[in-house]
């Protein structure tokens, strides 16, 4: 039984790799930021594909960006392909160097930091364009 | 006996459903197509981590961001084989890394197998038409045909 127990624990440990906080939490946002973007990556390749039938309409679909709520996704957009990227930075250390899981913690916290501290003038100038297109600046 | 030991600890265990339905974490492919896949996504993930996040930034971000981009835009930026490239490789990569990663989510969320593979079939049937439409438009796009659009 004290074998057993030893085996569990050691599985345990393995286990808790993704498991609890704050691993589940950035588990539960990149899997959220990956389908959000794989379903614009749809969208896109068709609102691309536009081009090929001339500068008429693909300026029509162009111009879809002069609206405020589309910005607000577009600012979305650059969040989600930006954690989504900072995130998966942080799963490869993990995976192809498992003795920074030690430090997981700090690293998650350094992840997320870097992904809160680019998106400042991120939404500063893209906020900025949206008040411009409806009047307020 | 030790292998007995781990067998009936394994079992013990009680599956933990988190948010979202996390079934805890999964063990790391050994081998086979799983293995591939895995490292697929890894190495096709630092290759998206320039192609797109250097596209998003520079299409939304950067030097009035989407306000400048019309057809002019786009015919400049493909008359030069650096984007031409960047774009296909990101099409590509990114068609591929999303859609083995709804493969991934789709394991988890549709259960039956017959549901498990249609929709996963409808996944591999868009992205080859989607593979297709943005090559095609890629490679054959000719501004000339427009005169004094671009």
């Amino acid at each position: 039984m004290n074998g057993g127990t030893h085996v569990a624990k050691r599985k345990s440990d393995v286990g808790t790799l993704y498991k609890g906080s704050p691993g589940q939490w950035s588990w539960i946002a990149h899997r959220i930021t990956g389908v959000a973007v794989v379903l614009f990556l749809f969208v896109h390749i068709v609102d691309t594909a536009i081009i090929g039938w001339g500068p008429e309409a693909y300026d029509r679909v162009a111009s879809v960006y002069q609206n405020w709520f589309v910005r607000l996704l577009e600012l979305g957009l650059v969040a989600a392909v930006l954690y989504h990227a900072l995130n998966g930075l942080k799963i490869m250390l993990f995976d192809f160097w498992p003795k920074t899981t030690r430090y997981m913690k700090q690293l998650s916290l350094l992840s997320t930091g870097i992904f809160l501290a680019a998106m400042i003038p991120i939404t500063w100038i893209i906020g900025k364009a949206t008040l411009e297109l409806v009047g307020w600046l | 006996m030790a292998a007995r030991t781990e067998e009936r600890v394994e079992s013990q265990a009680p599956p933990s459903r988190g948010l979202l339905g996390t079934r805890g974490s999964r063990e790391r492919p050994a081998g086979g197509f799983e293995m591939w896949a895995w490292l697929f996504m890894r190495i096709s993930g630092i290759v998206l981590l320039f192609l797109a996040v250097g596209h998003v930034l520079i299409m939304h971000v950067v030097d009035e961001g989407i306000d400048r981009v019309d057809f002019g835009f786009v015919a400049v930026r493909w008359s030069d084989p650096l984007w031409l490239t960047w774009d296909w490789a990101m099409l590509t990569l990114a068609l591929v890394h999303g859609i083995n990663g709804l493969r991934v989510v789709v394991q988890d969320y549709v259960r039956p197998a017959g549901a498990r593979f249609a929709v996963n079939m409808f996944f591999y049937t868009l992205g080859f038409i989607l593979f297709v439409l943005g090559t095609v438009v890629v490679f054959t796009f000719d501004p000339s045909r427009w005169p004094g659009a671009a």
